[in-house]
This record gives structure tokens, C-alpha cells and sequence, in this order.
């Protein structure tokens, strides 16, 4: 064993009473206060070129990052495209996830959406038909329609909030359900406000990680 | 000559002659240009020569790199160039030079690879580079366009194999627009926070025809960087700081990178601050000033990581709070407020939570921060406090002339042999920490070494890269380890036919000693795969490439023997034949209380 440098050892040195949490935060050890992770909606506005979608969904892997689902089509502008990304993370991952995005050069902006933005989804379910009344029956109540059917299956097309596709796909599941192919969400923002918008990128960035406004709870939606 | 236009290149002042042969059979407008100048370089007519173009507009002096038969058309315009290639033995020596330039020199450095195996092997040097956020620009050769995607010889999809490991990367798809694809990669690699960038030349590109000039660097309207912090924050954080009593300041490589070495150290001697540094900000400010604390974190001085931990204001300075740095996070400076200066907003807390986020430019920010900070905070008891933690936890060592030769001294010696802005690049593992620890830097750009992805190999193609940036009187040591040297020492060729005038000491203790030394702490001793007993004489291999070859194994060998390798013109090695067993300390192990650094093996 080699000897090592002089001074007081670990024992005889004083220690801080702080802590922080796993978040960085500092935190009072006696009412450990740690983020839930919520469910958030995540717009960015990119540039529409090739590798774009890669750059994006490749960060999210590589940092670890829980996704929800991911959504990405043209807009108005031919020169744009819009990914949705539905992710669940504690308030700091959601920051960070932000931040990260518009760190990406063909990222134009990025924005999370208020939990009252207008979030769809389309599913197609494909279930057993052997009870063709029972089964419109249903379909009816969630609005669905009729896209295929044959003498031994159904296809229904339903487009919604998640939480309504999951209610028909729970309903649905009492004829037995043979496959289902989901989007994942697509959402915009409500009324006048932009979605996210292809001005002033930098300053939102800017004020959003400067402004050290106090992280939400839990909250999904 | 004073009437040329600025934009003469070292190309243009020599080859006036060839120019004014040229000017005689180019196009009208051409001409009157060159009446007023005579300096305009003939026109583009290859994407290749395009690329070419776009590197010397950009200033670009030298270029590391190796050839294939995808890049050879940028070669072949390369060869009218009067940019400097460097032909490399390996790419990733060419990249690693590369980076180390950039950070030496402060401009991108750049390196250049041929397809497939060509730019797979610059990925280390890629990710080096991303992690530590160095300038750098890598072109790549591609199979022709016509065979992407087919699996075609010497293919491999480099954008999607260096997406994770750079700043930012493009296929270059068209004759016309190659040569703005590469300045605009040139600017973002040296704008806002550095990074690597690549852009992939497929051989029809380079080799088609153009007559398009490309656009100056700029980068793209997405990307915009904030300089100035916000003045409410600024004004917070500065009553913070004159408030604190226990304030330290924490000097990142974002320090350096920015600039900011000189704003900060008057901030610190006007205010009385102590100062730390993480190991890439290593020469932000002078280790032999009073204020200094030198290096914190896992195997930082014992005396930084005593300050970093009970102070109550900490002044982060182009940090990204790393785990080498931080050891856990619930320990880490647990009492301090944190004001984060940073030009990424996404570090601001990524790892520490930022009481005082101030987005910015470092040296823009220390101006700001120094015009709004009117009265120092009252620390004459914390001042104390810290110099009796450098005397309880002072670096000195034993070296009894009866045992074997201890690293630190070494170290010592060489410093002592150098002037204040030698060079030092180092491998990974102990010998770079001792690096770290027992040489006192004083000057930014004086410290290059692998802090973020920590790569063995870096050192002597690091060197390579820093001996062709520096000044002609500035020396330039590398300390590697026997481990590091062996991955990359076929740059020792590059070394002796360029002359370069390089001191590589091989700290050798006939292991891989960092994994030995871990193995001894938390592995019970078990040497597994770490002893390399099979090490080659370092000296002899070195004068088998034409180098100068020295070997020390005793104290008395030192002095004399630096004395000689220094002096030689040209590049020398010295096997330096250490303790085997000797360990690093201070320690912290990963995860661990900074505050409780063990400066033993028995306290681990
Ligand atoms: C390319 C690479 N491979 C493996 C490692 C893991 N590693 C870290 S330190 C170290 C030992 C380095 O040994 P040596 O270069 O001889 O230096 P010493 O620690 O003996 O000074 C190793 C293997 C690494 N950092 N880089």
C-alpha cells in the first residue's frame, strides 16, 4: 500500500448541512421535495430536410429522455415541418428536453403547449365481429367509423384525445381485439396563439432558462 | 503592397505572378476586380475547388489529414493551396491534432478523412472534440452520390454515425452549394458554444463542375447565440455576490473558450475571490496567485474541494458541472447559491440548479457582472479559511532518493526546465493527473488534454496539433502514459518528418496504472488485463522513427536528461521509469462527498 498525501482525514472535517436533490436542487433535508414526472406536449418547428427527424428522435435516445409518442408531418410553409413529441419527465427533464431541441440547428422553435391545446390521435382497431350489432353499438358511442369489415373482423377508424382512444380500446376489448395501429398525438394550441412559432426563437430560449419561474407539480392530463 | 484588399491569403502574395497570367484570359468583371487588387485567386471551377475556396476565405492556414479515394478531389485542389496539410498516420491522430490546434490557436482546426474507414476513424477525435467543446471542422470523403446507400466499397453513412458526435453535420449534395456547406461549417464550429462539425463530400460533388464561389462563413438563421445576460439577473446575482462570505469563483474551459480569462481575473483580485477551476478551465487564471485554489473535483487539490463544498456563493463560469467535477449531487457545494454563466442555455441546470441563470458570452457577462457589482462581499474570514485548508491539504510529497522514481517530481522538473507558456498535452489516466496536479499553469491555451470523453491516445497526436499552432519559441510537452502513448504513437512519423519540435515524457509504469490503481481500491487487487509488462523501450522504439530517444530511471538521471530532450531540435521521448505502484491522490470516488477526498488508499 502506498502512502498518500497529509492532512485531517474525511472523519475530522467538518460537513455542510445542505443537500441537493437528485434535480440539483437545493433541498431542506427534512421535507425532501422530489419531481413527479408529468405528461407534457412538446412542439418544435424544424426545418423540412432530410436526417431532421433522425437529429430529433436520436437525441431523445441518447439522453435518456422517456417519449410518449412522436408525431412529424408538413405544414403550411413547404420548408417546415412540425414535431409533436408526447413525453412524461419531471419538470427539470422537460426543461432540459426543450433546450436541447432548440440546440439542434434545423430546429426553428420549440414550445411546450398548454394542458388545454387541442391533442389528437387516430387509431385503427381491428376486433372480432361475431356480434356485428353489439359491436356498432359501441363503435357509435366513440364515434368511430367503419373503415373495413369482413364476415370475421371489423375495422374502425377513431380519432380523439388519448384518453378517449384508450376508452374504446378498453370497451372494444370485450369482442377481442385482433390489432391496433395508433399515430400517436398531434396537437396545436388553441385560439390565436401560435403553436410554436418561427419568431423570436432566441429570446424565448433566453427568457424560458433565464427566468427561473418555479416548477409546476404533477399534472396529466 | 499596403493598397491590397483585405482579403489577401498567403496563396495570393505569392503567387502574384500566376494571377496576372490568369487575369489576362478571365471575364470582364474579373478583371476589374484584379485591377484594383490583383490579389483575386482565379475562379471555382470544381466543387472541390469550391471547399478549398471556402477554407481559405475563412483564414484556414493548415489542414490534418489523410487520403483516400473519396476525398482525393479536395486533395487534389488542395495541392495549388497554400493551406498546409499535415499528412497524419492514422485519422484519428488527424482529428485529435486538429483539435488540439483549435484549442491552442483558438480558430477551428481541421482535419480531413476519406470515406468509410477514413471517417469512422475520426470519431474519437469527433466526440473528443464535442465533449470538450473544441473548434473543429471535419471534411469527409463519400462514395458518389449515384451508390449512397447501396452499401458501395469504402461506404458508410458518416452524417448518421457522427450525428451524436458533433455539433452539427451535413451531406453536401450539390456542386454549387459545397463549397457555402463547408463555411457555413467553419463558422458554427467556432460561434457561440464551440463544437465539432462535419460535412460529407460525396465524390461526384467534389468532383463536379462549378463556377459558384462560396458565401462567406456565417451560420444559419436558426442558430443565434445570446451574448449579453439579462440585467435584472445580473443585478440580483451581483447583490448576491456582495452579500456572500463565503464566495468562490469556478472557472470552466468555457472560460478559455470565451475568452474570459483576463475579465475574470480582475473580477477575482478586485473582489478578493477565491478561485477554482474545473480540470478544462485549467489556466483561466494563474496557479501561483494567492486567490488560486487550482483544480476541484475527483482527483482536484484537497483545499478546492474543502472551498467548492462549504461555500455559500458560487460564481460558475463556463462550466457544465460534470460528475468528474461535481461527485454526487447531493453534496455537491450543498450550501451555496449557484450563478451560472453559460452561452448554452440547455447547462443551465442540467446537472445544478442555477439560483442565477445569466445566458451569455462569458467575457460579456463578467463585464456585466463587474460593472453592477459595487461593493466586495466581506470574506477576510473564508480568505483565511482557505489558506489554512492549502497548508492542511498543501500537494507536497515525499521523493526519498532510495526508492523509486515518484511521478510528481518529474513533473516538477520539467516545469521548472520550461518557461511559463510551454504547452502541456497529455494521454489519460494517472500520469495526466499528476499533469494536472504538480505543474503550476499561468496562462490559458497553455493546458490540452481529453477532460470529457477522457482518450488514451490524445496526447502525442495533441501535440502534433499544438506544436504547428504555437509560437516558434513556445515549447511543447506531452506526458503520456505507457498505455496512452502505445495507442497512437505511430504519429511519431508525422512528428519526425515535419520536425517538430515536441518533448513527449512517458510517465511508464508498466501498467495501465489508473485501472490498477482503481483495481487496488475497489477490486481487491485484481490486476485484471492492467499490467503491461510488455512494454517496449520507449526510447529505442523512438530513435527507430528517427526521434530523439532519452530513458530516466533515477533521480539523478533527471535534471541532465530533460536538460538534453528539451534542447534537442526536433521531436524526443523520454522513457521515464516511475514507481509502478504509485497512486493519485487526492481522491474522490465516483459519486462520492468532495468534501471527503481521501488522501490515502486506507481512507477509500
Ligand atoms: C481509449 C481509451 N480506452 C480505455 C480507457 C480507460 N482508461 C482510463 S485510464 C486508463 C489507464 C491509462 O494507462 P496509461 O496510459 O498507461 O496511463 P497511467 O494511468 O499509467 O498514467 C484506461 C485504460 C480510456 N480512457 N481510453
Amino acid at each position: 500500500m502506498k502512502r498518500g498525501l497529509e492532512g485531517p482525514p474525511p472523519e475530522d472535517r467538518p460537513t455542510p448541512a445542505g443537500r441537493r436533490n437528485k434535480q440539483g436542487i437545493r433541498i431542506d433535508p427534512e421535507v425532501e421535495a422530489t419531481h413527479e414526472p408529468r405528461r407534457t406536449v412538446i412542439s418544435a418547428l424544424v426545418a423540412h430536410e432530410p436526417g431532421v427527424l433522425s437529429d430529433v428522435s436520436g437525441l431523445f435516445s441518447r439522453r435518456q429522455f422517456n417519449i410518449e409518442s412522436l408525431t412529424v408531418g408538413p405544414t403550411k410553409d413547404e420548408d417546415r415541418a412540425r414535431i409533436t413529441v408526447v413525453v412524461e419527465e419531471p419538470d427539470p427533464g422537460i426543461d432540459q428536453i426543450k433546450k436541447q431541441l432548440r440546440k439542434l440547428v434545423p430546429v426553428i422553435s420549440v414550445r411546450e403547449l398548454e394542458p388545454d391545446a387541442m391533442q389528437r390521435e387516430l387509431a385503427l382497431i381491428k376486433v372480432d365481429a361475431e356480434d356485428p350489432a353489439q359491436v356498432s353499438a359501441v363503435a357509435d358511442m366513440y364515434d368511430a367509423t367503419t373503415v373495413d369489415s369482413s364476415p370475421e373482423t371489423a375495422t374502425f377508424e377513431i380519432t380523439g384525445a388519448r384518453q378517449k382512444i384508450e376508452a374504446a380500446i378498453d370497451t372494444f376489448g370485450q369482442f377481442g381485439i385482433r390489432e391496433i395501429s395508433r399515430t400517436g398525438t398531434t396537437a396545436l394550441a388553441r385560439g390565436t396563439e401560435e403553436t410554436a412559432a418561427a419568431v423570436n426563437a432566441t429570446e424565448s430560449t433566453a427568457t424560458e432558462a433565464n427566468h427561473d419561474k418555479p416548477y409546476q407539480t404533477a399534472n396529466d392530463d | 503592397m499596403s493598397e491590397r484588399a483585405a482579403k489577401v491569403t498567403p496563396a495570393d502574395e505569392e503567387e502574384q505572378d500566376d494571377d496576372q497570367i490568369t487575369d489576362s484570359a478571365a471575364p470582364d468583371a474579373a478583371q476589374e476586380i484584379d485591377a484594383e487588387s490583383e490579389t483575386t485567386p482565379a475562379p471555382v471551377t470544381s466543387g472541390a475547388e469550391a471547399v478549398v475556396r471556402a477554407l481559405e476565405n475563412a483564414g484556414v492556414e493548415h489542414a490534418f489529414g489523410v487520403q483516400g479515394g473519396a476525398i482525393m478531389p479536395v486533395y487534389d485542389a488542395l495541392y495549388d493551396s497554400d493551406i498546409y496539410h499535415v499528412t497524419m498516420a492514422h485519422e484519428q491522430g488527424a482529428a485529435h491534432a486538429a483539435d488540439a490546434y483549435g484549442i491552442v490557436s483558438g480558430k477551428p482546426g481541421i482535419c480531413l478523412a476519406t470515406s468509410g474507414p477514413g471517417a469512422t476513424n475520426l470519431v474519437t477525435g469527433l466526440a473528443d472534440a464535442d465533449m470538450d467543446s473544441d473548434p473543429m471542422v471535419a471534411l469527409t470523403g463519400q462514395v458518389p452520390t449515384e451508390l449512397v446507400g447501396n452499401d458501395a466499397f469504402q461506404e458508410t453513412d458518416t452524417t448518421g454515425v457522427t450525428t451524436p458526435v458533433t455539433k452539427d453535420n451535413t451531406f453536401s449534395s450539390d456542386s454549387d452549394t459545397v463549397g457555402s456547406d463547408v463555411s457555413e461549417a467553419f463558422a458554427l464550429a467556432g460561434e457561440g458554444r464551440p463544437g465539432p462539425t462535419l460535412v460529407d463530400l460525396p465524390k461526384d460533388v467534389t468532383n463536379g463542375e462549378t463556377d459558384r464561389e462560396p458565401d462567406a462563413p456565417s451560420v444559419p438563421e436558426t442558430y443565434e447565440v445570446q451574448e449579453r445576460a439579462d440585467e435584472e439577473i445580473v443585478a440580483a446575482a451581483a447583490e448576491r455576490i456582495e452579500n456572500s462570505n463565503k464566495p468562490v469563483m469556478l472557472l470552466g474551459g468555457g472560460v478559455i473558450k470565451g475568452e474570459a480569462s483576463e475579465a475574470c481575473r480582475e473580477f477575482a483580485v478586485e473582489h478578493e475571490i477565491p478561485v477554482i477551476t474545473t480540470m478544462p478551465g485549467i489556466g483561466a487564471f494563474p496557479e501561483d496567485h494567492e486567490l488560486s485554489l487550482e483544480m476541484a473535483g475527483m482527483h482536484g487539490t484537497g483545499y478546492a474541494n474543502m472551498a467548492i463544498t462549504h461555500c455559500d456563493t458560487l460564481i460558475g463560469i463556463g462550466t457544465r458541472f460534470d460528475d468528474r467535477l461535481t461527485g454526487g449531487i447531493e453534496t455537491f457545494a450543498p450550501d451555496a447559491e449557484l450563478i451560472h454563466v453559460d452561452i448554452d442555455p440547455a447547462e443551465i441546470s442540467k446537472n445544478i440548479h442555477a439560483d442565477y441563470p445569466l445566458i451569455g458570452d462569458a467575457a460579456t457577462v463578467v463585464e456585466q457582472l463587474t460593472a453592477a457589482v459595487d461593493e466586495s462581499p466581506e470574506a477576510t474570514k473564508w480568505r483565511a479559511q482557505c489558506q489554512q485548508w492549502k497548508s492542511d491539504y498543501s500537494m507536497a510529497y515525499d521523493a526519498p532518493e532510495d526508492e523509486p522514481l515518484q511521478p510528481e517530481f518529474v513533473v516538477e522538473a520539467l516545469d521548472e526546465a520550461t518557461d511559463d507558456d510551454t504547452i502541456v498535452t497529455t494521454g489519460v489516466g494517472q500520469h495526466q493527473m499528476w499533469a494536472c496536479q504538480y505543474w503550476t499553469y499561468t496562462e490559458p491555451r497553455t493546458w490540452v488534454s481529453s477532460h470529457g470523453l477522457g482518450t488514451m491516445g490524445y496526447g502525442l497526436p495533441a501535440a502534433i496539433g499544438a506544436r504547428i499552432a504555437a509560437d516558434d519559441d513556445q515549447d511543447v510537452v506531452c506526458f503520456d502514459g505507457d498505455g496512452s502513448f502505445l495507442m497512437t504513437l505511430q504519429g511519431l512519423s508525422v512528428a519526425v518528418r515535419e520536425n517538430l519540435d515536441i518533448t513527449v515524457a512517458v510517465l511508464n509504469n508498466e501498467y495501465i496504472g489508473m485501472v490498477r490503481q482503481w483495481q487496488d481500491a475497489f477490486f481487491e487487487g485484481r490486476h485484471s488485463a492492467s499490467d503491461y509488462h510488455w512494454m517496449p523501450e520507449f526510447d529505442k522504439l523512438a530513435e527507430a522513427f528517427g526521434a530523439a530517444g532519452f530513458r530516466i530511471d533515477d533521480y539523478d538521471e533527471v535534471a541532465d536528461t530533460i536538460e538534453e530532450a528539451l534542447s534537442y531540435d526536433g521531436p524526443s521521448v523520454i522513457d521515464v521509469h516511475i514507481d509502478p505502484e504509485a497512486n493519485v491522490f487526492p481522491m474522490v470516488p465516483s459519486g462520492g462527498d468532495n468534501g471527503q477526498f481521501a488522501l490515502t488508499e486506507d481512507q477509500l
